[in-house]
C-alpha cells in the first residue's frame, strides 16, 4: 500500500461515516460564521426547533458589510439600513443561540479569515468550514478547510457534519528559492497563471516544494486563501516547525503539556514520502516575477514585464472572445505593456494580504515617498483590530499617512465592495485582493491583483513598476 | 428541498466561460437576511443598463437588448445552457437562489465550480455536466430562430430534444435520491446521530487540543 497524503489523512481523521453511495459524514472541528451567509443558516434552524450541535466549536465576527471609518460608534456606523440590519442579525443570533462572536469594535474582530488563525483558532489538523470560499486559507495550517455555502452552514450547525465527498489530491511543487523580491502572492498568481481558474477543481491542492517552505505563515495563508481560484476549495500546506511556533501562545491554543502532545502529534501532519497524487504540476520558482492580473479571472495574469495579450494572436475562438471581452471591459488595448497601465485607486487589504506582514512589507516600499497627484485614492485596510493596533504600535500607520495613504478600520472593504468602498466606473485598480471579476470591486471597476509591495510601489509611481528596483 | 424529477422547458444560451458568482448576484444583493428576492437580479450587470441598488423598483430599470437574458425568444426559460466552470468565485448560496427564483430549474455547462456546484443540489436545481460536444450541440440548437425545447429526467439521466438530441449524465446517487425525493439533508443526518456522537467522544479522547476554547 502506498503513502497517505496530508489531504487522505485529515479525510480519515474525520470520518464519521462512509455510506454505499459514495458520500460520506465528516466531523467538523470549527465553523467560522460571517453576517452575510449565515442568517438564512439560523433561520432554517430555528424553523426546524433545532440547536448547535457544538457551541464551543463556532465562531463568529463581521467583516463583509462594515465600514472602514468610525467602527468604535458600533453597528451605528453603518450608514446602511440594509447592511446594519445584517450585522444586527448575526449579533442577535449569536446572542441567542449562545455562540462566541467577536462584534464591530471588539478589537478581535476583523476578516474572517483573519481573526481565525489569529487567535488560534485554526489549529493544525482540524476541519474547518465557513460560509465563505475563501475558508482554503487555513489550510496553511495542515488544517482541512472548505468553504462551504449556506445550507451547509445550517447543516454543520445542526450535526457538527458535513456530507462531502473525497476529493482528488493535487500536488503543486514550487521548487526554489525564490528571486529576490518575489512574494507569495506572486507565486501564487503564477501558479493559476499556469493552472487556469478551473485546474483543481474537484481536488484538494497541497502546496509544496523549496518556494512554498520557505514561505512564512502569512505566506503560507496568501497562497492557500487563493486556492479557490485556481478552482479548488481546498488548500493544504504540511506541518513544520513554522507551523507549530505561530501557532504557540495564540488565545484559543492549548497550553502546557496538551499543547506540546498537540505539537508531536501536528508533526505527523505532512504527505508520506511514498504517497500519491492524481495530478502533479511544478512550478520554478526562480524564475516566478512579480505579478500583474489584466483582465477579468486570475488566470489572466502575468509577469510586470509582460504584456497584455493580442487576442489577433489567438487561435482558439472561445479563448479569442474571451480575451477580447476581457480588454473591452478593462479599457485595455491586446499588446500594450503592463507598465504603461495607470491607477486611479490603490487597495492594500482583503483576507489575502492584510496581516502585519503584508502591511510591514508595503510601508517600507511607501517610507518617505508620496502616492502619485494622478491616483485618486489610496488606502490600506488592515485584516481585523489586533492587525492594526499592531500596526500601529510599529508606526506604519504613520509612513502610510505620511505617503498619502488613508489608514482604516478593518474589514473586507474594497475586496468586493459590500460597504461604501468602491471603484468608479471604468477606474483602475491596483488592489491586493484575490478577485478580478467585472464589478467584483464596484460597478464597471476594472482590479489589477499584485502583492502588498507591487501595489505600494504603483500608489507612488501612479503605474505599475517593478517593485524589486525598488527595494 | 423542492423535488426535482424531470423539467422540460425552454433553454436559454448563456455563451461565455467562467461564469462567476459576481455576475450571477451581485454582492449588493448579498445583504438580505432571507432566502428569496434574488431572481429579478439575476445577472444584474449584464441585464440592466443602469446600476442596481437593493429597494430599487426594478420593473423601472433599463434593461439591456443585447443580453441573452432579454431576448424575447428565451422568456419563460427553465433551463440555462452554459459554457465551462460556470459558477466559479464566491460560496455564496444566493447564486443558485437567484436562479431558481428567476425560473431555472436546470443548468447544463460542460464543467461547474465545485462549491456552487454543490449548493445547487441543496435548493433543487439540477446542474447536468455534459461532453463538450454535446453543449456545443446543444448551442447551436438553442441558438436557432426558433427556441429548444428540451427535456432534462433525473430518473432516466438523460436530455433529450425532439430535434434528435440525446445525451444521458452521470450523477452521484446519494444526490440524485435527495432531489428526486425533496429530502431534508440535516434530517437524514441527525439519523446518524449516534455515530456522530461515538466518533466526537473517540475524537476528543484523541486530540483533546481540538476541543480547548479561549
Ligand atoms: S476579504 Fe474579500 S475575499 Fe476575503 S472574506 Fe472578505 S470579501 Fe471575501
Amino acid at each position: 500500500m502506498s503513502g497517505r497524503t496530508l489531504y487522505d489523512k485529515l479525510w480519515d481523521s474525520h470520518l464519521v461515516t462512509q455510506r454505499d453511495d459514495g458520500s460520506a459524514l465528516i466531523y467538523i472541528d470549527r465553523q467560522l460564521l460571517h453576517e452575510v451567509t449565515s442568517p438564512q443558516a439560523f433561520e432554517g434552524l430555528a424553523l426546524a426547533g433545532r440547536r448547535p450541535w457544538r457551541l464551543d466549536a463556532n465562531l463568529a465576527t463581521v467583516d463583509h458589510n462594515v465600514p472602514t471609518e468610525n467602527q468604535a460608534a458600533g453597528v451605528e456606523a453603518i450608514a446602511d439600513p440594509v447592511s446594519r440590519l445584517q450585522v444586527q442579525t448575526l449579533d442577535s443570533n449569536c446572542d441567542a443561540f449562545g455562540i462566541t462572536q467577536f462584534k464591530m469594535a471588539d478589537p478581535r474582530a476583523g476578516i474572517v479569515h483573519v481573526i481565525g488563525p489569529e487567535q488560534g483558532a485554526t489549529l493544525p489538523g482540524m476541519t474547518i468550514v465557513c460560509g465563505d470560499s475563501h475558508t482554503a486559507t487555513h489550510g496553511a495550517f495542515g488544517a482541512l478547510a472548505h468553504g462551504i455555502g449556506t445550507s451547509e452552514v445550517e447543516h454543520v450547525l445542526a450535526t457538527q457534519c458535513l456530507v462531502a465527498k473525497k476529493m482528488r489530491n493535487m500536488r503543486v511543487t514550487v521548487s526554489g528559492p525564490l528571486g529576490f523580491g518575489v512574494t507569495a502572492k506572486d507565486v501564487i498568481l503564477a501558479i493559476i497563471g499556469q493552472i487556469g481558474t478551473a485546474g483543481g477543481t474537484g481536488c484538494a491542492i497541497e502546496f509544496a516544494g523549496e518556494g512554498i517552505a520557505s514561505l512564512s505563515m502569512e505566506g503560507r495563508m496568501t497562497v492557500c486563501n487563493m486556492a479557490i481560484e485556481a478552482g479548488a476549495r481546498v488548500g493544504l500546506v504540511g506541518v513544520d516547525e513554522k507551523t507549530i511556533e505561530y501557532v504557540k501562545g495564540r488565545p484559543f491554543a492549548p497550553t502546557g503539556d496538551l499543547f506540546d502532545a498537540a505539537a508531536d502529534s501536528w508533526r505527523t501532519l505532512v504527505s508520506d514520502a511514498d504517497a500519491r497524487f492524481d495530478h502533479e504540476v511544478t512550478l520554478d520558482g526562480t524564475l516566478i516575477e512579480p505579478q500583474v492580473s489584466w483582465g477579468t479571472n486570475p488566470e489572466m495574469v502575468t509577469g510586470v514585464h509582460g504584456q497584455v495579450p493580442d487576442p489577433t494572436q489567438i487561435d482558439d475562438p472561445l479563448k479569442r472572445g474571451a480575451v477580447e471581452r476581457a480588454l473591452k471591459y478593462m479599457g485595455l488595448t491586446g499588446g500594450q505593456s503592463i507598465d504603461s497601465i495607470r491607477l486611479d485607486r490603490v487597495f492594500i487589504g482583503s483576507c489575502t494580504n492584510s496581516r502585519i506582514e503584508d502591511l510591514r512589507d508595503a510601508a517600507q516600499v511607501v517610507d518617505g515617498k508620496r502616492v502619485a497627484d494622478s491616483v485618486k485614492q489610496a488606502m490600506v485596510v488592515p485584516g481585523s483590530g489586533l492587525v492594526k493596533a499592531q500596526a500601529e504600535a510599529e508606526g506604519l500607520d504613520q509612513i502610510f499617512l505620511e505617503a498619502g495613504f488613508e489608514w482604516r478600520d478593518p474589514g473586507c472593504s474594497m475586496c468586493l465592495a459590500m460597504n461604501a468602498d468602491r471603484l468608479g466606473p471604468g477606474e483602475h485598480c491596483a488592489s491586493t485582493s484575490n478577485r478580478n471579476f467585472e464589478g467584483r470591486q464596484g460597478t464597471g471597476g476594472r482590479t489589477h491583483l499584485v502583492s502588498p509591495t507591487m501595489a505600494a510601489a504603483a500608489a507612488v509611481a501612479g503605474h505599475f513598476v517593478d517593485v524589486r528596483e525598488w527595494l | 428541498m423542492q423535488q426535482f424529477i424531470r423539467e422540460t422547458g425552454c433553454v436559454m444560451p448563456l455563451d461565455r466561460a467562467n461564469v462567476d458568482t459576481d455576475q450571477i448576484i451581485p454582492k449588493q444583493y448579498l445583504k438580505s437576511i432571507h432566502r428569496t428576492g434574488f431572481g429579478v437580479n439575476l445577472f444584474d450587470d449584464w441585464r440592466y443598463l443602469d446600476p442596481g441598488e437593493p429597494g430599487m423598483d426594478h420593473s423601472t430599470r433599463r434593461l439591456n437588448p443585447d443580453f441573452v437574458l432579454n431576448d424575447a425568444r428565451y422568456q419563460g426559460a427553465t433551463i440555462l445552457l452554459a459554457r465551462d466552470n460556470f459558477g466559479c468565485g464566491s460560496s455564496r448560496e444566493h447564486a443558485p437562489w437567484a436562479i431558481l427564483e428567476y425560473g431555472f430549474r436546470v443548468v447544463i455547462a460542460p464543467s461547474f465550480a465545485d462549491i456552487f456546484f454543490n449548493n445547487s443540489f441543496k435548493n433543487g436545481l439540477l446542474p447536468v455536466t455534459l461532453e463538450a460536444d454535446a453543449v456545443e450541440q446543444l448551442f447551436a440548437l438553442a441558438s436557432a430562430e426558433n427556441p429548444l425545447q428540451l427535456t432534462v429526467d433525473l430518473e432516466t439521466q438523460t436530455v433529450a430534444a425532439s430535434e434528435g438530441f440525446s445525451a444521458s449524465f452521470e450523477i452521484d446517487p446519494f444526490r440524485r435520491t435527495c432531489l428526486l425525493e425533496g429530502l431534508d439533508e440535516i434530517g437524514l443526518s441527525l439519523k446518524e446521530a449516534d455515530a456522530i456522537r461515538a466518533f466526537e467522544a473517540q475524537h476528543r479522547q484523541s486530540q483533546p487540543w481540538l476541543f480547548t476554547h479561549s
